[in-house]
Parts: structure tokens; C-alpha cells; sequence
């Protein structure tokens, strides 16, 4: 119920802030009766709401994302960025902007998806390498931030070396933001997760076998093969949405499930599942303010806001640890 | 072939396709504990895991109740055997309820949703293991001894026909371990369910198991009833101990008896030594004890550590050569110590060698 309460809050937040002052009267007129004057109608519904729900459901998808990685990998400092899979995600979707910018073609939002999951498979496939070799959690972190550094510092090669003026905008993606989301993105992305977050609400019970660990999960009567495939799959696709459209969003897929699981006081899939949906919407909406309103009207990249919140509770989680052992 | 509710058929286990152990044969009925002893790394675990499947078996074949489990699917298993295993596990928040009502999960729809049924189900499991007060606990915060018993209740409730554990017992005190083997035995009369267990405390494999299985090596060394395998030089051998003993019939073990010639020789009988013999056990000092009967519990303890007994058959009262034989020893002594206060028909001569000693002046007043 908080949780609903505080989308609710930082949705209205969003709406009412920016570079133009609104009044909330305007707004309301504006998305419930569509009219008003037409600056702000434009503001309101081509700017403004897009990247709200963009906000919502890619924040969303990225901390369930982040949910299923730390169940997989029995470590609760995983998350998609951490495990260098966003990264991944992102040199293969800066590979497709830049050779069909050159060719001066739009790349299509379910491109843009395909692209980011090839890219996100890829590297998960070398995280799964090290974690058969390192048994250690805080090792298996370090090789994906490297991963992740590898993969960030081609891209970067790449950004640098295509000289094409619509890669200022890929600099900026590559970095993390919301800004200049379509509704035609919107609509793509919603489609992806929802139907993504249907399917991992009905894993919720597997999973809470699975958290007992792999032999306990089995002799439950969990198929073990099937559900790592699909768990890697669904976790896949909700980070490879978000990097496509977003770009990597340092720590949230971190710090959002660590919060909710507090604040809801249980584990138990079932309500942590759609519980880390709605918080990470709100932690990214709120997030999200901050970068576009701080310093407006120039804009943080939505890392750097995630980064300042989400790190502090990764840490604290690792000091958590380490007394327990 | 005669039925049973759970055997093996030369089974072969081990990892990555090369075989650890061969031709395992087990076989067991509902209502048995069978208990898997051995070294350490012998590879118990190894084939728990290959009979509930976590492990791909090598070779041969598992059946539970005629069937072979390799042909059943995941979910008929599950409802009859559950595992309490010692794996690492990621329950951060959960309560020990949540844990135990995992145990339901065969049983529930698609989302998991526990019914009444299901809740008085765990509530039960619980209150068999009397874990009930635990309830709301965090799992991750509870001790050994307690998690132990909420895994239990867990396997309790998902309502097994067979439950295999392993070493259940270890890392918990001595209190623990013993309800803990109570709940078991109980689970098995009341339920009527099989159980696999390997346990490291051969002393309780002994008095728990109906059957046993002797793992080291290639092959299985021995299966067999608990009378069949605990004997002193067996145990001994199966451990490969070169240092102390094993005693059977105490199933306790003892530490190494003192090397050299007796230096002192002890009156004792009718218990009244042993804690004499375990003193001068720890003290390194040889000794030589005189004249036990065969049936005395002191003969038990100075069997381990004496460096030489000179005993008497049950029942007879000591005959002149052996108290000769005693006298050789004791005067090679060179200090005598007479715990036994207690001198009846059967034992009168041990008088014979106290007085010797008192006028030898050997004889220490109090004891070591």
C-alpha cells in the first residue's frame, strides 16, 4: 500500500515539475478534460507523460530484473549493471544506432529491444562462465563490473570514432536518461513488460522453493534446468528493455529490491514481486526528478541520481554481510 | 526378486561421469533408518545426492516402490521424499513458518497460495518438532539446533514416505542431537516413513539405525544391522583410527592407551577405577590393573588403556594363579594404587594383593 502511495506522490511530482511552471489545476485540465493552452498540452502529453510512464515501467522492470538475478545467483548484490549485463546490452545497441544512423535509417523500438537482449545474453553468458569458477559472491561482482567496463569502454570507442552529429544523442543515452522517449516507445516497452512481469508473477513460486536453494527447489518437484532458463531469460529482457531505451541504470536494480524486501519485511516472492515493480518505479520516478530538475535545464544523467542513492544501500548490504559471516 | 519400498541396483555415483562408488545396494523398507557412516570425503553425501537426484547417477538404478525413479517426474517424487540437506541457503527475511511451509509447495495451485488444509498442515510439522514458538522468527537468525529441527518440520509437511538427511547432527550439542534423533525415530513409528541419514557420531548410528551402510572406498564395505557392523576392530578399521579405541559395547571411543611397562599397578572393580585409569591415561603414565572379572565394567575401560589386565572369568572367585600372576606384576610396580573398597566372596583375594602392597610399603594412601 505505501508503495502505491509513493508512485502516486512522485507521479504527480513529475508532472508538476519542470522548466515550465504549471499549475496543478492546468494539469489536471489538461490529461483528464485534453485541453488547455497548447504549449503546455504539448509539454503535459508529448513530454512530459512518456517519459513519466517510461520512468515507471522501466524502473519497474529493471528492479524485478534485479530481483531475479539476486535469486539466480543467491547473491543480493546482483543486479543487471553490477553484472556488467547492461553494459553488454548497450555496446550491441550502440552498434545498431551508429550503422543505421550512417545509413541514415531510425532504428525501431523493437530493434532497439532486440539488440539490447543480444547484447545482454552475450554478457550473461560470460557472467555464467566466471560463476561456475568463483563460488565467491563479492568476486562475482568484480568480474561483472569489469565486464562492464570492457563493454562500456568499446562503446565508448565507438561513440567517439562515428562522426555523425546524431551521436550527440547516443552520448547521452549511453549514459543513462529518459529524455526523448516516444509514445511509440512507450508502447513497445509496455507491451515487453508486461508481458515479461505476467510471466514472472507466476514464477513467483518456483522461486520461493528456489531461494532454499537448488537441491531443496528439486526435491520439490522444481524442473531445475527450465526454470534457470526462463529466470535468465525474463531477467534478461526486462534489463534489455530498459538499456534500450534508457541506456544502463547504475544501482536501482540493487537497491530497489534491498528496500522493498525492508519495507515489506518478508522475501516471500509473491509479494516482493510486484512490491519491487511498484518501489522501483517510485525510486526511478523520484530519481528521475532529481536529474531533470536539479541543475535544470541541463540534466543529469539518470546513473549519476541512481548511483548517489543506489550505491549507499549496496554498500550498507555488503556490511550487512559481512557481520553475519 | 523380493519388494522392497526403496533399493538400489548396482548403483554407480560420482562426479562428471566418473564413478566415485560402484555397485551400491541398498535396500529398505518403510518404517527403517538406515544410516550411512564412514571417513570423511568418503563420499556419504555423494550418494544422498545421487539417490534424490541432484546428482546424475553413474550407473545401476534406484527404485521406490518397484518404480524406477528415473522414469518419474519431478513432482510424484516430491511427494514422496523429502531432503534436509546442508546446503547454503538465501532466506534473508524469511520467517521459520515461511520456511516450513515450503514444505506444502507439491501440494499448492500455481501461485503457491497455502489452504487452511496446508497451514494446519505446518502448524503440525511444527508442533512435531517443537518448533511452534519459532514461528515468526527470522530463519537466518535462529541457532543450529533450532534450524535443524524447523527443516525437519519442513520434510515433515511435505508429507514424504521417505526422508533423506544429511548429517543432521552435526554442529549440534549434545542435547540436540538427541531430540533431534527422538523426533526422527518418532516421525518413523508414527508415519511409518523410511529414512537415509549419514551421520558422523557412530555412537548414536548404533543405537538409531536399523540399518547400516559402511562407506569407504570404491565399494560399499558393509551393509548390515547395527549389530553386525559395530564391533570394536571393525569400527577401527573402517575409520582407519591408528589412535584410541572404539568400545563397542559403551559405543564410546577412548583415548590411546599410555606406552611402556606399568609403572603402577591398580586394585580397581566395580567401577570404582575407571576414573583412576583416566586419570593416569591423561597423565601419560603406564599402568596395570588387578584381578578384574571379565564382566566388570571397570574390565571395559582398563580393556583401552591398561597396558596389561590380569582378569578372572565371570562369576568365579579368583584362583590362586591368577593372583600369583597379579602379585608378578604388582612387585614390578612401583606404586600401588587400591581405589576398590568393596571385597566379597568372589573378589576376597584382591585383599591378598592390598596387604602385599602395604607391607612392600608401594601402597599410595589416596588416590593418584
Amino acid at each position: 500500500m505505501g508503495l502505491f502511495f509513493f508512485l502516486a506522490v512522485f507521479t504527480v511530482w513529475n508532472i508538476n515539475s519542470g522548466t515550465i511552471e504549471l499549475s496543478l489545476k492546468e494539469i489536471i485540465r489538461i490529461i483528464f478534460q485534453r485541453q488547455g493552452e497548447e504549449t503546455a498540452f504539448h509539454i503535459i502529453w508529448e513530454i512530459r507523460l512518456p517519459r513519466i510512464i517510461a520512468c515507471i515501467v522501466l524502473g519497474g522492470a529493471l528492479s524485478v530484473s534485479g530481483f531475479l538475478l539476486q535469486t539466480f545467483f543467491a547473491n543480493p548484490i546482483a543486479g543487471p549493471f553490477e553484472l556488467g549485463i547492461s553494459s553488454g546490452a548497450k555496446l550491441v545497441v550502440a552498434l545498431l544506432m551508429i550503422s543505421f544512423l550512417q545509413k541514415s535509417k531510425t532504428v525501431g523500438s523493437a530493434a532497439m529491444i532486440l539488440a539490447a537482449f543480444v547484447g545482454s545474453m552475450i554478457s550473461m553468458a560470460f557472467v555464467l562462465l566466471i560463476a561456475k569458477k568463483v563460488k565467491n559472491m563479492s568476486m562475482l561482482i568484480v568480474s561483472g563490473v569489469m565486464i562492464g567496463y570492457i563493454c562500456s569502454a568499446i562503446t565508448d570507442f565507438l561513440v567517439t570514432f562515428a562522426d555523425d552529429s546524431n551521436i550527440v544523442n547516443l552520448h547521452n543515452w549511453s549514459l543513462g536518461s529518459f529524455s526523448g522517449i516516444s509514445w511509440e516507445n512507450v508502447q513497445v516497452m509496455t507491451g515487453v513488460v508486461v508481458v515479461s512481469m505476467i510471466l514472472t508473477f507466476f514464477l513467483s513460486k518456483p522461486i520461493s522453493a528456489y531461494q532454499l536453494g537448488e537441491g531443496y527447489a528439486q526435491s520439490m518437484g522444481v524442473n531445475i534446468k527450465a526454470f534457470r532458463v526462463t529466470l535468465i531469460l525474463l531477467s534478461s529482457v526486462l534489463s534489455a528493455c530498459v538499456t534500450a531505451f534508457a541506456g544502463p541504470i547504475s544501482f536501482l536494480g540493487v537497491a530497489a529490491p534491498h528496500l522493498v524486501k525492508r519495507l515489506l519485511k518478508t522475501s516471500k516472492p509473491i509479494l516482493v514481486i510486484p512490491g519491487c515493480f511498484l518501489g522501483g518505479a517510485a525510486f526511478c520516478l523520484f530519481c528521475d526528478l532529481i536529474a531533470r530538475t536539479v541543475f535544470a535545464p541541463s540534466e543529469l544523467s539518470i546513473s549519476s541520481v541512481t548511483a548517489i542513492f543506489g550505491a549507499p544501500v549496496v554498500i550498507y548490504i555488503m556490511i550487512q554481510k559481512k557481520q553475519k559471516v | 526378486m523380493e519388494s522392497y519400498f526403496f533399493q538400489t541396483e548396482k548403483l554407480s555415483v560420482g562426479y562428471d561421469g566418473k564413478p566415485l562408488i560402484k555397485e551400491i545396494e541398498i535396500k529398505l523398507n518403510r518404517g527403517q533408518i538406515l544410516t550411512l557412516i564412514g571417513p570423511n570425503g568418503a563420499g556419504k553425501s555423494t550418494i544422498l545426492k545421487s539417490i534424490t537426484r541432484q546428482l546424475k547417477t553413474i550407473g545401476g538404478a534406484v527404485y521406490l516402490e518397484q518404480k524406477e525413479m528415473q522414469k518419474m517426474s519431478d513432482k510424484a517424487i516430491s511427494k514422496k521424499l523429502s531432503i534436509v540437506m546442508t546446503e547454503r541457503m538465501n532466506t534473508e527475511l524469511l520467517t521459520c513458518e515461511d520456511i516450513v511451509s515450503t514444505g506444502r509447495y507439491p501440494y499448492t495451485g500455481t501461485l503457491g497460495i497455502l489452504s487452511e488444509e496446508d497451514r494446519k498442515k505446518v502448524t503440525e510439522a511444527m508442533n512435531m518438532v517443537h518448533a511452534l514458538e519459532l514461528r515468526d522468527r527470522e530463519f537466518s537468525a535462529i541457532s543450529d539446533g533450532q534450524r535443524q529441527r524447523v527443516l525437519l518440520a519442513r520434510a515433515i509437511c511435505q508429507e514424504p514416505e521417505m526422508i533423506i538427511l544429511d548429517e543432521p547432527t552435526s554442529f549440534l550439542d549434545i542435547r540436540h542431537k538427541l531430540e533431534l534423533l527422538t523426533i526422527l525415530k518418532e516421525m518413523v513409528s508414527k508415519k511409518n516413513v523410511a529414512v537415509i541419514m549419514s551421520l558422523h557420531e557412530i555412537d548414536l548410528a548404533q543405537k538409531v539405525s536399523d540399518m547400516v551402510m559402511c562407506v569407504r572406498g570404491e565399494y560399499i564395505e558393509k551393509y548390515g544391522t547395527p549389530e553386525e557392523i559395530f564391533t570394536s576392530s571393525y569400527i577401527r578399521s573402517l575409520y582407519g583410527m591408528t589412535k584410541g579405541s572404539y568400545n563397542a559395547e559403551f559405543g564410546c571411543l577412548e583415548m590411546e592407551a599410555p606406552k611402556g611397562k606399568p609403572e603402577i599397578f591398580v586394585i580397581g572393580g566395580n567401577g570404582s577405577g575407571i576414573s583412576v585409569y583416566r586419570k593416569l591415561q591423561r597423565q601419560g603414565i603406564p599402568f596395570a590393573v588387578g584381578v578384574l572379572h571379565r564382566n566388570d565394567k571397570d574390565y571395559e575401560v582398563a580393556k583401552s588403556l591398561a597396558s596389561e589386565i590380569i582378569w578372572e572369568k565371570p562369576f568365579e572367585p579368583i584362583s590362586e594363579e591368577t593372583l600369583n600372576m597379579a602379585l608378578d606384576v604388582m612387585k614390578q610396580c612401583k606404586r600401588v594404587i587400591c581405589p576398590l573398597s568393596d571385597f566379597g566372596t568372589m573378589n576376597i583375594k584382591n585383599k591378598v594383593l592390598l596387604e602385599t602392597a602395604e607391607k612392600m610399603k608401594i601402597l599410595e594412601k589416596s588416590s593418584v
